[in-house]
């Protein structure tokens, strides 16, 4: 009985504990919360909305519901099929000086809304050619299209570069060697150093006639490799983008994992090294199954960054040349900021942030599958 | 047992760990030299008078040092013919209060998700946990056309409400000072403190909000550099926002700056003394304090 009353009186002061902390919880945390609300929670509901309008910056016209138009815009995809053109003279197939086949331009179908509406609105994005058919992939924003894959490419090839050179350097750092912390602090500065301040100091070490770069590679070929235009080429313009994002990020890597490493016990090794285990041993099976929550932090971290690349962008190679280094969100700043299209710019963040969240759900479902094998 | 052994495997002991230690550091200063060239050649080249010293001295190790012709000219022509002084107030000024904003709203907020209990606080908890997913950069477009629509107090001529926000301090400040990854920082930090802290000042009087600024932030030392620092990083390296948010010369921070400074056809001297100059504060101040620098973003990676 004793215990009932106590536990009651003691709820009874847990309640009136929570209230008065209701009072101090929400005058303590108002300020952030609200501030979430209005400049985070709300845009990002409001950019949903404006995906299904015609929203623009600065407009005498009221904003209207356009359904999803801006999305067709964004993501609409044709395929063209193309038969070569037939010399009407000899009934054989025309060919140019080349010995090419010549296949009718795709504008005359593109162009022609009145006998081909299926593909008004669209524009050649790429073609590939099946025997004789060639057949042209159309999209309504070959640009965006071009900034998607720019992206996944960005992002397929920094992800294993990045966590390698960065457990590269952390098993560097941590033999115990003398300077040991220099080094650390060395390779970490790239991290610390603005984008914008790297990729222009990047732009120049990138020129081609006058660039550090292409003077150290003639030198480390003996002169075999010509001159590169790293940042002209549209072959060459993302790899270039890309050496340069992981010199930069490859120190945060490091840390990361030098923390990990640190969280191996030692008596691991030793008992390994008893076993008679070597060093590459040691490596397979005692530091890369250690270093497994870091890997895989690794690896969101780099996604979502990479996701996210603008700057080395903006400051490099303006997307260009030839739209090879444009991405999501480049696209993206060119049409809300530049073309003052919030509705349109709005439809790419919303396309961006459901690969970002896709890219989560993946990556977690990975992991917990990796855990229970 | 050691004494027994012959001196001569000893000696060819000595030499071969020698040996290890030598080649242990060549893939280091490999590694080394490809992590610092391009800052030692922008700092080198910054004191480098003219295009064609730098071009000439690029097939040498002198691309990485200041010798030839060396001067402070570059860095005085930045300070006189460019509006570098007012883009460095600007920056400095923008961080110094985003900074001391985020910690103190941040911190409070964390303090009242962790170690309060009161009705709605899981589901707060719960969304701010949510938003951590929202990539900045989505919400751009839409935050661009709701801070040009916002009300502005303005003093120019007696008080008046102008509309926007655009080309104003506080533009860059306001909207990024409320920081979900700040909280949960905060949050991971002060859970780990012992509740009964909390109750023994509770017993002696003390309000929740004395508590906290008596007793949780003296010993929350660690937590408030750590994001202290990623505060000072994101928004002094902040790039995108003003670029879209500010239009007179005179509100520019330094990155921006740095962007039209590049685009005015100077001389590379001149552009890397400009990056030089805005380098060097952050990097001495990592140097510093790089043990917390470190072990804040090393802690953060772990947990996470």
């Amino acid at each position: 009985m004793a215990t009932a009353q106590l536990a009651k009186s003691t709820t009874a002061t847990m309640e009136k504990q929570e209230k008065s902390d209701l009072v101090s919880g929400l005058s303590m945390g108002s300020p952030a919360f609200l501030l979430l609300l209005i400049f985070l929670i709300g845009p990002f509901f409001a950019g949903f909305w404006f995906s299904f309008t015609n929203q623009r910056l600065i407009s005498a016209n009221p904003t209207e519901f356009v359904g999803a138009r801006n999305y067709l815009r964004l993501i609409r995809l044709g395929i063209l099929p193309l038969e070569p053109v037939v010399d009407e003279s000899t009934g054989q197939l025309q060919r140019d000086e080349d010995g090419e086949l010549v296949y009718p331009r795709s504008r005359e179908f593109t162009r022609d809304e009145e006998n081909y509406p299926q593909y008004a609105g669209l524009t050649e994005w790429f073609t590939l050619d099946q025997g004789t058919t060639r057949y042209v992939i159309l999209a309504a924003d070959p640009i965006f299209m071009r900034s998607l894959v720019n992206n996944f490419f960005f992002v397929i090839v920094v992800i294993p570069l990045q966590t390698g050179i960065g457990l590269l350097l952390a098993l560097v750092v941590t033999q115990k060697l003398r300077g040991e912390n220099f080094f650390r602090t060395m390779f970490f500065a790239p991290v610390v150093t603005s984008m914008v301040v790297v990729a222009t100091v990047w732009r120049y070490l990138y020129d081609v006639n006058n660039g550090l770069v292409n003077e150290m590679v003639r030198a480390g070929s003996f002169g075999l490799i010509q001159p590169v235009n790293w940042l002209g080429d549209p072959s060459v313009a993302m790899w270039s983008i890309i050496i340069m994002s992981v010199w930069q990020g490859a120190g945060f890597q490091m840390m990361l994992f030098v923390a990990g490493l640190q969280q191996i016990p030692e008596e691991r090794y030793e008992a390994a090294g008893i076993d008679g285990a070597n060093a590459w041993q040691k490596f397979i099976y005692i530091t890369i199954p250690g270093l497994r929550n870091v890997m895989v932090f690794n690896f969101i971290i780099i996604t979502i960054a990479a996701f996210q690349l603008f700057d080395q962008v903006l400051v490099m190679t303006n997307g260009g040349p030839d739209n090879a280094t444009s991405t999501v969100v480049f696209h993206m700043f060119k049409n809300g900021f530049r073309e003052q299209d919030i509705s349109y710019a709005s439809t790419i963040a919303v396309v961006f942030f459901l690969i970002i969240l896709f890219i989560n759900y993946l990556q977690r479902r990975v992991t917990k599958t990796g855990e229970t094998v | 047992m050691t004494a027994l052994q012959p001196t001569v495997s000893r000696t060819s002991n000595e030499t071969r760990k020698i040996l290890m230690t030598v080649l242990k550091y060549i893939p280091l200063l490999l590694l080394l030299f490809f992590f610092t060239f391009p800052l030692l050649f922008m700092i080198a080249s910054s004191f480098k008078g003219s295009n064609q010293q730098i071009f000439a001295d690029l097939r040498t190790v002198r691309a990485f040092l200041p010798v030839g012709d060396v001067s402070l000219d570059n860095f005085r022509f930045v300070f006189e013919n460019s509006n570098f002084p007012r883009y460095l107030l600007n920056s400095v000024i923008i961080s110094a209060i985003t900074i001391l904003l985020t910690i103190i709203i941040n911190s409070m907020a964390a303090y009242a998700l962790s170690r309060l209990k009161w009705p709605g606080q899981r589901l707060i908890l719960a969304i701010i946990i949510a938003t951590l997913i929202i990539p900045g950069q989505a919400t751009l477009m839409p935050l661009l056309l709701l801070v040009a629509n916002l009300p502005s107090i303005s003093f120019a001529d007696g008080l008046s409400i102008t509309k926007g926000w655009l080309d104003s301090y506080h533009v860059l400040i306001i909207p990024f000072v409320a920081s979900a990854f700040s909280i949960f920082l905060f949050y991971q930090f002060f859970l780990e403190i012992p509740k009964d802290l909390d109750e023994a000042a509770m017993v002696d009087g003390a309000t929740r909000f004395q508590i906290f600024y008596k007793i949780i932030v003296p010993i929350s030392g660690p937590v408030f550099a750590t994001v202290a620092i990623l505060t000072f990083i994101g928004s002094w390296n902040t790039f995108l926002w003003p670029i879209m948010t500010i239009q007179s010369d005179e509100l520019r921070p330094v990155m921006v700056g740095l962007q039209f400074f590049f685009q005015q056809n100077v001389q590379w001297g001149q552009v890397m003394a400009y990056a030089t100059l805005i380098t060097i504060p952050v990097l001495v101040f990592f140097f510093i304090f790089q043990n917390a620098f470190v072990k804040s973003i090393a802690t953060t990676g772990i947990k996470g």
